[in-house]
């Protein structure tokens, strides 16, 4: 048996190569269809995992509670429109719930920064110190804004990346060094280190950190002190987040006194609500490109069974003078078959390096990311195979249902 | 007991309305070792009789013992194995597969028997030998002239040691030079072997190398005659 398939299939591949071009054009379909799909994939990982990291990026288990949705008089004002968000709510929640291991509230503008000769607008963030751990920021030089710092309203600022590509000559060490922001003196005591965009495409490096008080008290100039424009919060596990949002908006109204006919004003938003968009968004692009893939596979196997048809009428005294020495009808189906399945793989595999190739000049080019998933090769593999599978039934079954009498007399 | 008996067969085809009465009650019995010549004019039924003798089809009624077994009413897939292994085919139109190496043309049946590649191999080249084909056995079949390309048909249709050789006008297509070529492997594998041969033809100097002579006429056996051969004689 294995003799059989093994002969077969150098029958096959003879066939195959003694019309390379009928058989590539054949193939095309399964060529243009896996190709397609693996490099539509591959952008496709490659994009979903950009957006994990940029999740990830934000912190872990992160909660963010803005304020605003008021609606007053049915207009409903902008995210972060109201000020109903303090310092003692921040307090308040971190009493109240113990499911969140972190609190930290924010508050940000952006501003002339300078340094020496250059200067920079950057947004600048007071922050409380619990919020840096939150955000799962790390340092590349010196450290974190501490609870005395904040207590003390002292001078002192963490600045990310980009403002040290901006504010500083190549070599120069930021740490210890003063800036000016809107010409307050700040002494620069860490540098964080690059965490890239954001998932909705922002600069996180453009930054810079001081206290929160120093914030309100020496820049911001705000009219009542302890607004803070978020509140963060974090917890220890990630199925924690329902119901510590549950708990949040529990305290926050219970607080801000709202009726039960009232909507909040404020708006919650954890890491997975806002992974979820991008999720969406990229199973709009997985349904899609099943679509074309089905279709193209289709086409595919439409195209090889019609050459296969063709083969079948070309080779009709070949089918006669087999079945005349011996070969059952099994053989000759068996025989099709694997004509039509090698026509498919081969369709597939040439289509698995074609879409492997565009996808790493998509790279190259347009400079998206995109990951080779193996599975997706597999699939693709398995997929052209059936493909021709199915397809050659009805042109194998045809060449074995010929009378041998009038396969040999075929003119 | 015979080789072959043939007992009253019917054989009737349809085409569209007529009905074509090919064969009309034919009985038969070939020894082993025979050399016979089947003739008759286009549509005397006599490729209808070689196609039942050679199992690639079934008659409507009557028996046909190959070797001791009735056949009439195998399956398809035994008639298969019966020509895979009892029945030597060789065509006017020599059949060779295109594109494909004298060697592996005549591996063929065996492949279909299942055999390992090497012994397919080695019983394909001593049959290539007995046809006195030597050297050609890499050779595709447009590469051969008409007269190797039925030597090749020929040592496909012995590498099984068949029971029967059928030939249906071997040298139909082929001058007379290739011809008596043809004519004399068969004559001298039906000698030496002892090798049952059935030659379908019209041409009496094809039938002159026979032993025994089948004629037909509507689909019913007329003649039959036992002789000399006479064409062996030539070199």
């Amino acid at each position: 048996m294995l003799t059989f398939i093994g002969m077969t299939m150098v029958t096959a591949f003879r066939v195959l190569g003694r019309n390379r071009l009928r058989a590539g054009l054949t193939m095309l379909g399964i060529i243009i269809g896996v190709g397609a799909v693996i490099a539509l994939v591959s952008i496709g990982q490659g994009a979903k995992e950009a957006v994990r990291a940029q999740v990830a990026s934000m912190g872990t288990n992160l909660i963010i509670v803005w304020p605003g949705s008021t609606a007053v008089g049915g207009v409903r004002s902008a995210q972060g429109g109201a000020v109903t968000l303090t310092v003692a709510d921040a307090l308040e929640l971190k009493k109240k719930l113990p499911l969140l291991v972190d609190t930290g509230w924010a508050k940000r503008d952006t501003m002339q920064i300078i340094n020496g000769n250059k200067n920079w607008n950057g947004p600048v963030n007071g922050i409380s110190p619990s919020y840096l751990t939150i955000r799962d920021w790390s340092f590349t030089g010196g450290g974190p804004i501490s609870q005395a710092d904040l207590e003390s309203a002292a001078r002192v600022a963490v600045i990310g990346q980009t403002i040290v590509e901006n504010l500083y000559e190549a070599g120069e060490e930021p740490v210890g060094s003063t800036i000016r922001i809107k010409n307050v003196p700040f002494r620069v005591v860490g540098v964080l280190s690059p965490k890239g965009q954001s998932a909705q495409g922002s600069d996180q490096d453009d930054v810079i950190f001081i206290p929160f008080t120093t914030a309100e008290r020496k820049l911001l100039g705000t009219p009542f002190l302890g607004i803070v424009g978020a509140i963060f919060g974090s917890t220890s596990r990630l199925d924690d987040l329902p119901e510590a949002v549950d708990g949040i908006r529990e305290v926050l109204r219970a607080r801000h006194r709202l009726q039960p006919d009232q909507a909040d004003d404020f708006t919650i938003r954890t890491q997975v609500d806002i992974g979820k968009v991008q999720e969406g968004a990229s199973e709009t692009l997985t349904v899609m490109m099943f679509a074309i893939a089905s279709i193209s596979l289709l086409v595919g196997g439409i195209g090889i069974m019609n050459i296969l048809l063709v083969s079948v009428t070309e080779r009709t005294r070949e089918i006669g003078v087999r079945m005349a020495v011996g070969a059952k009808r099994r053989h000759i189906l068996m025989q099709f078959l694997i004509e039509a399945m090698t026509l498919g793989l081969l369709g597939g595999l040439l289509g698995i390096v074609f879409g492997i190739a565009g996808a790493r000049l998509m790279t190259v080019v347009a400079g998206w990311p995109t990951i080779i998933a193996p599975s997706s090769i597999v699939v693709a593999s398995v997929f052209s195979l059936v493909v021709g599978l199915f397809f050659g039934l009805y042109p194998a079954n045809k060449a074995a249902r010929l009378n041998p009498i009038d396969a040999l007399r075929y003119e | 007991m015979p080789l072959i008996v043939c007992q009253d067969l019917w054989k009737v085809y349809r085409l569209g309305d007529v009905e074509v009465q090919a064969l009309r009650g034919v009985s038969l019995s070939i020894e082993q070792g025979e050399f016979m010549a089947l003739m008759g004019t286009s549509g005397s039924g006599k490729s209808t009789l070689m196609n039942l003798l050679g199992c690639l089809d079934t008659p409507m009624k009557g028996h046909y013992w190959l070797d001791g077994r009735d056949v009439a009413s195998a399956s398809q897939d035994e008639l298969a194995d019966i020509r895979n292994r009892q029945i030597g085919f060789v065509f006017q139109s020599f059949n060779l597969i295109p594109r494909t190496s004298s060697m592996e043309n005549v591996q063929l049946p065996l492949f279909y028997r299942g055999l390992s590649i090497r012994e397919q191999r080695a019983r394909a080249a001593d049959a290539l030998d007995r046809v006195g084909l030597v050297g050609r056995d890499q050779h595709f079949p447009s590469q051969l002239s008409g007269g190797q390309q039925q030597r090749v048909a020929i040592a496909r249709a012995l590498v099984t040691n068949p029971a029967i050789l059928l030939a249906d006008e071997p040298t139909g297509n082929l001058d007379t030079e290739s011809s008596r070529e043809i004519m004399a492997i068969l004559a001298d594998l039906n000698r030496r072997d002892g090798l049952t041969i059935l030659v379908v033809t019209h041409d009496s100097d094809v039938a002159a190398y026979t032993s025994r002579e089948l004629l037909m006429k509507d689909g019913q056996l007329v003649g039959d005659r036992h002789r000399m051969p006479t064409g062996v004689a030539t070199p």
